[in-house]
């Protein structure tokens, strides 16, 4: 099952790296979503897969009645969709805002920040 | 998807799930839910609402500016860390007080409070991204 | 199977005895920086009151930070475990001589900062949040310093990342927008990069915390995995950091926010790159760092030589800066990569070093804006005349940045250099001398133009400046932009004279990093 897994991760870390490598913004916000999802489900693979056993203790008793799945995984994924969903949601924002001002969604025509031509330093004293 | 059908029945869909939101996040400590999955829902409500009745009217409906809630679960989340520092304990270990209320016992705690506090913030952070977003699109 | 058991033994997983008070002082920093930013929040229309609060959080948390790096050096690591859970079960804050220095300078920088914003942040952009920004930045970045857990490593670089988005995006302007699309998704992608790193490492070891991973990593023996995450690591802070070769976001972006915001990135952002550098190369995987070892020193000459002749040929004086910054991120790791204990103590005074000259020197450009209103180096003149107390502190600044005596740069490179000479690595020490020299010149020619030189480019010698149009006089300069440059020069004077108490720190943090025994023993307590 983590062999699959695996393979399932490592297809969707090429998706999202060749998404990352386009020059439109918004295949790159897609390839950033798809890299949270490719981390959480390698984060899941890395904790060890259990089918079917939530790591929640019954009402009046102190121990899990049989092995659960491992409980930590599923915090740090948690933790980390909240931290991807709100970085996307500021992304989302900043992409269509950059649309708007810049009038372009190509990295490469985006250089109001490093102009083309720009002066030479002083050569001299 | 401004039909009147939706404007009718987004008021009340909304006020069920902001009923169901605290439901999930009280629920949260013994069984799966809590304040983020609980603050989320809450947001949809306040979307909902917003779709179907204008981005002011949910404004209105908030009473306070969503930041302004986001702050003060963040102040909350804070001070339910504080308690241990009085009883000599790590930052953040739980306190328990059982409180008896109309016969039975409520269990009030610390990790409450905290989940309260980060529901705050879910509806309130999310929430004023929702609505400008939403005001945008009009 | 254990469902009739119905009592566990709590001591095992438990802190069951009291805690010393002095212990959340580790918390403290986090704690008060969340209230501050939550209380400017709820004040946020009142512009008038949001810097006093921030000013106040703050000097509450140099004092806090202050009193943990006193008790780190007469007690040791200090360690306290979140809700009461032994390590490794309960996320531990661990602070080590490093962390508790990076955090209290860190502080300090933050503060002045916060009082230079004063005059030079305007009212609307008050309310879209800077101080709250700001203080939630201190928060992400002192948590990262006193972290002892590699995952919340992570959170709090999200949260600093987060909020120095919403800093940079401060005014609304195109190139700041431009800017923040390159710096925000390049840095996600760092970010991104540690968290793969951090789940295959917790696949590999099965544990979180980073004194349980140090001494579990050792049965791993420098292993092809152990190697893999240490490259991983290090791709992902190097990214952080902005070394060479992809340090292409920082001069594309840090030039178009505002400068005080601008002032607080340099300072900050990229150092607690260093810093999880350090501690995940030296602590963590010491072997990692050995197989890297001329990767690592490569790629630090490589970064030196693009900082300090990338700041030799440009124009603009805020993107000559962040060549500077770049090219000190060269220097520290150059640090790392000789690994001993005289270079990693050099690392350790660089960075401290570092925060406050970089937020120091991009308070100085803005200061520099406010009395000529230029950027251009061919425009810039006549400072000297109009204002001859700037001119000192610049001339303090620009000489620290390059490494001279008596300021605290030199120290750093004095151990740096001596560091790397006793390990046998010349090269090394060559590179940081080399790109030195560059360094001086691309800002002695920044100084003598702007101070020296009468007017602009055209001006003939001898022609006194005349007033310039639109900007301020020396008279007009309020003491909320004098007080942080005064402090800060000060500062970076003082420790320049008097090296030896932070020498014996960082030789201290230096020893603990490479020998972890210390900090292992001080996060388990009498466990093993």
């Amino acid at each position: 099952m983590e062999t699959l897994f695996s393979v399932l991760v490592g297809i969707l870390f090429a998706g999202s790296i060749y998404l990352l490598l386009s020059r439109k913004l918004v295949r790159i916000l897609l390839g950033i979503a798809i890299l949270g999802n490719a981390v959480n489900l390698l984060i899941f693979t890395a904790g060890r897969l259990t089918r079917g056993v939530p790591p929640i203790i019954p009402i009046k008793s102190y121990l899990p009645i049989e092995a659960t799945a491992n409980p930590l995984p599923q915090a740090l994924v948690l933790t980390a969709i909240v931290i991807s969903f709100s970085f996307l949601a500021f992304f989302l924002v900043l992409g269509y805002r950059a649309y708007q001002e810049l009038g372009t969604d190509d990295l490469l025509d985006m250089r109001v920040a490093e102009p083309k031509e720009h002066s030479e330093p002083p050569l001299g004293y | 998807m401004n039909t009147l059908i939706f404007r009718t029945v987004a008021p009340y869909l909304s006020a069920l799930m902001l009923l169901f939101s605290v439901f999930v996040l009280l629920r949260g400590h013994n069984e799966p839910g809590g304040g983020f999955i609980g603050g989320l829902i809450a947001v949809s409500a306040f979307a909902i609402y917003g779709i179907g009745c204008g981005v002011s009217a949910v404004r209105r409906a908030m009473k306070f500016h969503p930041m302004s809630i986001a702050a003060s679960g963040l102040l909350l989340a804070v001070v339910s860390v504080l308690p241990s520092l009085f009883l000599n304990q790590p930052a953040m270990t739980s306190q328990w007080l059982a409180v008896p209320f109309l016969g039975t016992k409520i269990d009030l705690s610390t990790p409450l409070f905290f989940d309260i506090g980060v529901y705050l913030v879910v509806v309130g952070a999310i929430s004023s991204i929702a609505l400008s977003l939403e005001e945008r699109a009009d | 199977m254990a469902a009739t058991k119905t009592t566990v033994d709590i001591t095992a997983a438990m802190v069951t005895e009291a805690v010393p008070l002095a212990d959340w002082l580790l918390v403290a920093p986090v704690l008060l920086t969340m209230t501050g930013g939550a209380i400017s929040i709820i004040f946020r229309k009142k512009s008038a009151v949001q810097p006093w609060i921030a000013i106040t959080t703050i000097a509450l948390v140099i004092l806090s930070n202050v009193g943990l790096l006193y008790r780190v050096l007469t007690n040791g690591v200090v360690t306290m475990v979140m809700g009461s859970w032994l390590p490794p079960f309960g996320i531990a804050f661990t602070a080590d001589p490093l962390g508790a220095l990076l955090a209290l300078t860190a502080s300090v920088a933050t503060l002045c900062v916060a009082v230079f914003a004063m005059s030079s942040i305007a009212e609307n952009e008050r309310r879209y949040g800077f101080y709250p920004f700001l203080l939630m930045l201190l928060c992400g970045v002192t948590g990262a310093f006193l972290t002892g857990d590699i995952f919340n490593l992570y959170v709090w670089f999200e949260v600093l990342l987060i909020s120095s988005f919403g800093m940079q995006i401060l005014g609304n302007e195109k190139g700041q927008i431009d800017g923040a699309v390159k710096y925000a998704v390049l840095n996600l992608i760092a970010t991104t990069l540690f968290l793969t790193a951090t789940g295959l490492l917790y696949g590999l070891v099965g544990t979180l915390n980073m004194a349980d991973i140090a001494g579990k990593l050792k049965a791993f023996d420098g292993s092809g995995p152990v190697l893999g995450l240490a490259t991983l690591y290090f791709l992902a802070f190097a990214m952080k950091a902005a070394a060479f070769p992809v340090n292409f976001w920082l001069p594309a972006s840090y030039h178009t926010p505002r400068l005080v915001v601008a002032a607080i990135f340099a300072g900050l952002l990229t150092k607690v790159g260093v810093y999880a550098l350090l501690k995940v190369m030296l602590l963590l995987m010491p072997e990692g760092r050995d197989w890297l070892v001329s990767v690592i020193g490569i790629v630090a000459i490589a970064t030196m030589l693009t900082g300090s002749l990338g700041a030799l040929a440009q124009t603009d004086i805020r993107r000559l800066m962040a060549y500077l910054v770049i090219a000190g991120i060269g220097a520290m790791m150059a640090g790392i990569a000789v690994g001993n204990e005289v270079a990693v103590s050099g690392v350790i005074f660089y960075s401290m070093h570092s925060v406050l000259i970089m937020t120091a020197l991009y308070l100085l450009v803005a200061f520099m804006f406010q009395m000529s209103g230029t950027f251009s180096l061919r425009e810039i003149g006549g400072l000297y005349i109009r204002t001859p107390l700037g001119a000192g502190i610049g001339l303090i600044l620009l000489l620290a940045v390059a490494g001279f005596p008596p300021f605290s740069g030199f120290w750093a490179k004095l151990l740096l250099v001596a560091g790397a000479l006793e390990a046998g690595h010349g090269w090394v020490a060559a590179g940081i001398l080399i790109s030195g020299l560059f360094t001086t010149i691309a800002v002695g020619r920044l100084w003598i133009f702007a101070f020296l030189r009468g007017g602009n480019e055209h001006t003939v010698d001898g022609i006194q400046a005349l007033p310039m149009a639109g900007c301020s006089d020396s008279a007009d300069i309020s003491w909320s932009i004098w007080l942080p440059l005064v402090v800060l020069t000060t500062l970076i004077f003082v420790i320049g004279v008097l090296p030896e108490t932070i020498m014996s720190i960082t030789d201290y943090g230096a020893k603990t990093l490479i020998d972890p025994s210390a900090y292992i023993g001080a996060v388990f307590g009498g466990i093993r």
